[in-house]
């Protein structure tokens, strides 16, 4: 696979707007700006005098830090907007809000909201660049684009591995996003879950879909468990906490089924107990601390790539 | 076009460089080579071995990106953005004398990016500037240490230089219309 | 029912081909129009001195067109519709009457309520309007409206939409009680508990567009408990907005049993799909609908039951929303388009273009048979009924601007289409209020008084 030489849109609403070469330039440059967190000054010029602002209608403390901090690295200009829970309600704040914003000319917005299509509604009206970090039960694409340079990383390729994704995949982003990204770069995606967490039209996408663990992981290279949130713990959903650990939770014990070099992945932040064993996720296969660190790598990448003038040279 | 340096031009114009790099720093203890992505890197490895060669000490070499440290970030509708690359410095540059390396010397610009990117390393006792071609039309109050050739050109020419290491031959050549290269 | 005769004028449209299908007629016929009522069908019919408009060749008139399911949101939203705006979007539609849903605010539950609709409506004068009560006061689904006041004051149907009829006792009431009037009951089906808060058709678009999903068969066992209840009671029910193939199935059955249960469907459920939400950016605001847009093999199925006369209603669902509500990411935005003045090409280009039925059929779902469900009249030409008339150019083509919508909201999926077939003229009472200005030889059909 080459990688693309530039993006073609000027947003990352998405994996399903990218190709392949796109997903490798972003992840080739991700992995140049994964040194400049090595240096002591920690710091490039790059995006000196450009403005980002990081608007987040959800509460969510990993991503938002990863984003100011990738932005700081390259000398962003930055401005966090973290909306009210209450003003969330009413998605008229939405573009009530952005409207302002606009007024202030920033280069990129960075959008995360609980409505699927939140950043596409923007695309539309908005001058800026729109990066979207995460939309409703849609897409989280910068998840899933550092999910993969972890896997790339670790395993040295994409194509051709077995990767099993377990958890609540009907209410997940991150499941949409990677499903994308991975089937795009030719890896065999197994995804497992409860029938009642389970989206329609999977299979269509080209992924095996199963209602065991055991059979998800089996000889697989890598296993990304998805957090189950807390309000479909209860009510009809699922029985118990109890039966899910018990038919879907990562354990030591089903993890021998996986290849012997298996990584476990979890976009955080875990439910330890619940959808993995802390045994697991703080053992030897573990990478999720790599995630954290590629999450910045990776949104400077996106940052970067997307950021600048329009020109024709 | 001519070929205004030729592979045999150039790999003498770097034995001369590797000497005259030893006689002005008095042996060469504390110097590290740092080439400049992406032509720069090889003739900064050469030159290491030149240095070896001409009875030196072996010099620590590293490579610099200088893209992100450019003044003019754009995204190219039509044609390519540069690529950012790795950078890969695997020595402390505090307190030692920094050879920075690039193939050809112009406005000025990529060197002052490639400064400014390597003072975010830290603080080298000097840093002194090897290129291969210096074509002239300055910008900056920059000059080169050590220059392979002095090539007077117009600012409608281009120069392009070609290392075996990345285009499978050596050679510098003048054109008159605009080439990127 | 508002009175817009006309009482002084006497004039007579010739020779145009007449299609109404209740009386058989095919044709080109005079139509001659005294006080606003038809009081001559002919050919060659003497003008002696009145004013005689020829109808241009390839128009065709028909019965006026009625709209048996409308939200004029007169009372209480008028910033998105108001009953002179919808009824003269109906009429630039070409659509002669309309009945009004009772989701206002207030509800249209009590006669004062039905009486003022009727009131602004003779004000505005355009289209004739049917007000259509509330089945349970409020429509809060606990006690049933006073339906015999309501039907004095004008009210040709009972709905509680927007929502289903909340239990299946209080349907069974309503069916019983309404059958007293000879009043269908609308119903609006949809098991909210498995539409819980869902936006889209449940499928694999709304799924990897990460939209809640409102399975098909949300509709379907709702259908299925009316139609049994109706069967029990000997009511009359008619489902409104049909989408999925599962509901159609069951009218079908039902009425293979002798139930009286009838039902309409909407030109957006069988000209689109859920696959439209994908377009462009995606999630189009005004792709939102209740129900939702389904999927290819529910559009099929809806074309098959206007072409196997199973359906027995084209209506539009005609739900403005004002442009800063459509604005909002799609869960937030409100349900619902605008469709008086797109259903008629859409209709002519999707349906009769394409082979599915007759103009003929057409004009039986347009006209005859809301007519006959409602007990209104209308739905054929006959002499001493009011002259209530649309001129059709089947083989005009247009384009659709949602910023031209006469409407006083633009929330249309069809913005830019190009279609086949419109309505030329509308007629009502004898007055040609609306001639098309976007067709070629509408205008004559004016007689030279109204300029
Ligand atoms: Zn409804």
């Amino acid at each position: 696979m080459t990688a693309a030489v530039r993006l073609r849109s000027r947003h990352l609403l998405g994996i399903s707007d990218l190709d392949p070469s796109e997903i490798e330039l972003i992840l080739d440059t991700a992995v140049a700006m994964k040194e400049i967190g090595t240096r002591t000054i920690k710091k490039v010029p790059a995006l000196r005098g450009r403005t980002v602002v990081n608007l987040f209608f959800e509460a969510s403390t990993r991503t938002r830090l990863s984003f100011e901090l990738a932005e700081k690295r390259l000398s962003a200009d930055t401005m966090g907007i973290t909306a009210a829970a209450s003003s969330v309600i009413k998605g008229e704040t939405l573009a009530d809000t952005v409207r302002t914003l606009e007024a202030m000319s920033p280069d990129i917005i960075v959008l995360r909201h609980p409505s699927s299509g939140a950043p596409h509604l923007l695309s539309t009206f908005c001058h800026s660049g729109i990066v979207n970090a995460g939309d409703g039960m849609h897409e989280h694409p910068t998840q899933a684009l550092l999910d993969a340079l972890t896997i790339r990383e670790r395993k040295g390729r994409l194509a051709g591995l077995k990767v099993a994704i377990v958890g609540d995949l009907m209410h997940s982003r991150v499941l949409r996003s990677n499903v994308l990204l991975l089937t795009k770069m030719g890896v065999e995606v197994r995804v497992c879950g409860p029938r009642t967490l389970m989206p329609l039209g999977l299979s269509a996408l080209g992924v095996h879909v199963t209602y065991s663990l055991d059979e998800a992981v089996k000889d697989a290279d890598v296993v990304m468990m998805l957090r189950l949130q807390h309000e479909r713990m209860n009510g009809m959903f699922l029985p118990s906490l109890r039966e899910y650990f018990t038919l879907f939770g990562l354990t030591r014990e089903r993890l021998k089924h996986a290849a012997p070099d298996v990584i476990v992945m979890h976009p955080g932040p875990m439910n330890r107990g619940v959808e993995i064993d802390s045994v697991v996720a703080d053992g030897p296969r573990s990478v999720i601390l790599d995630q954290v660190a590629n999450g910045v790598a990776v949104r400077m990448a996106v940052l970067y790539l997307l950021a600048g003038e329009d020109v024709t040279p | 076009m001519p070929a205004v340096m030729d592979a045999d031009r150039i790999g003498r114009s770097l034995m001369r460089i590797a000497h005259e790099i030893l006689e002005h720093n008095r042996g060469a203890e504390n110097l590290a080579l740092v080439g400049i992505r992406a032509r720069g890197v090889p003739l900064a490895e050469r030159l290491a071995a030149n240095i070896v060669a001409a009875g030196g000490p072996s010099v620590p070499t590293g490579s610099l990106d200088i893209t992100l440290y450019r003044d003019d970030l754009m995204r190219y509708q039509v044609g390519p953005q540069p690529i950012l690359r790795r950078t890969d410095i695997p020595f402390s540059i505090d307190d030692r004398t920094i050879l920075l390396v690039d193939d050809v010397l112009y406005t000025g610009r990529t060197i002052r990016s490639a400064l400014d990117a390597l003072i975010d390393f830290g603080r080298p006792t000097s840093i002194q500037l090897v290129v291969l071609v210096d074509r002239g039309h300055r910008e900056l109050p920059i000059r080169a240490d050590y220059v392979g050739r002095n090539v007077p050109t117009s600012r409608q020419q281009s120069v392009q230089v070609r290392v075996l290491e990345i285009d499978g031959r050596d050679e510098v050549e003048v054109h008159d219309a605009e080439v990127t290269s | 029912m508002t009175d817009v005769t006309d009482v002084t004028n006497a004039w007579v449209l010739k020779n145009g081909r007449v299609i109404d299908p209740r009386s058989g007629r095919d044709g080109h016929f005079d139509l001659r129009i005294e006080g606003g009522r038809i009081a001559a069908i002919g050919k060659d019919l003497p003008t002696d001195g009145v004013r005689s408009v020829e109808v241009p060749a390839g128009f065709v008139v028909t019965p006026g067109l009625i709209d048996m399911h409308v939200h004029l949101r007169e009372p209480g939203q008028e910033h998105k519709e108001t009953i002179a705006t919808g009824t003269w979007s109906a009429v630039a539609g070409g659509f002669t009457a309309v009945a009004c849903m009772p989701n206002t605010d207030p509800v249209n539950d009590s006669a004062s309520v039905t009486q003022f609709i009727l009131k602004r409506a003779a004000e505005a004068n355009f289209a004739r309007v049917y007000p259509i009560g509330a089945v349970s006061i409020g429509s809060q689904g606990s006690q049933l409206t006073e339906m015999g006041d309501l039907r004095t004051a004008g009210c040709v149907a009972f709905t509680d939409d927007g929502h289903p009829v909340a239990t299946a006792l209080l349907m069974r009431r309503a069916l019983e009680y309404a059958s007293m009037f000879d009043v269908p009951i609308i119903e609006h089906c949809e098991d909210p508990s498995l539409k819980g808060d869902g936006v889209a058709h449940e499928g694999a678009v709304a799924s990897m567009l990460g939209l809640r999903g409102i399975p098909s068969v949300a509709e379907s066992i709702m259908a299925e408990r009316d139609i049994s209840l109706a069967e029990l009671t000997g009511g009359r029910v008619h489902l409104a907005h049909m989408s999925a193939r599962q509901t159609l199935r069951a009218v079908r059955d039902g009425k293979s049993r002798g139930v009286k249960v009838t039902c309409e469907v909407a030109p957006h459920h069988f000209t689109l799909t859920d696959e439209a939400l994908k377009e462009g950016a995606g999630y189009n605001t005004n792709l939102k609908m209740n129900p939702p847009l389904r999927e290819e093999a529910d559009r099929l199925a809806m074309v098959e039951g206007l072409r196997d006369g199973s359906i027995d209603v084209i209506s539009t669902d005609h739900a403005p929303h004002h442009a800063d509500e459509k604005a909002l990411t799609f869960d937030h935005a409100p349900f619902g388009i605008v469709g008086l003045e797109t259903c008629v090409p859409l209709c002519i280009d999707r349906l009769v273009h394409a082979g599915v039925i007759s103009l003929s059929r057409l004009v039986e779902l347009l006209s005859c048979r809301p007519a006959e469900l409602l007990r209104i009249p209308g739905g054929t030409i006959t002499v001493g009924a009011p002259a209530d008339l649309t001129v059709l150019a089947p083989d005009a083509s247009v384009t659709i601007s949602a910023g031209a919508l006469v409407s006083k909201s633009k929330n249309s999926p069809f913005d830019g289409w190009t279609l086949k077939g419109a309505a030329a003229a509308t007629i009502v009472g004898g007055r040609v209020l609306y001639t098309n200005p976007a067709i070629p030889g509408a205008a004559s059909l004016t007689p030279s008084w109204e300029n």
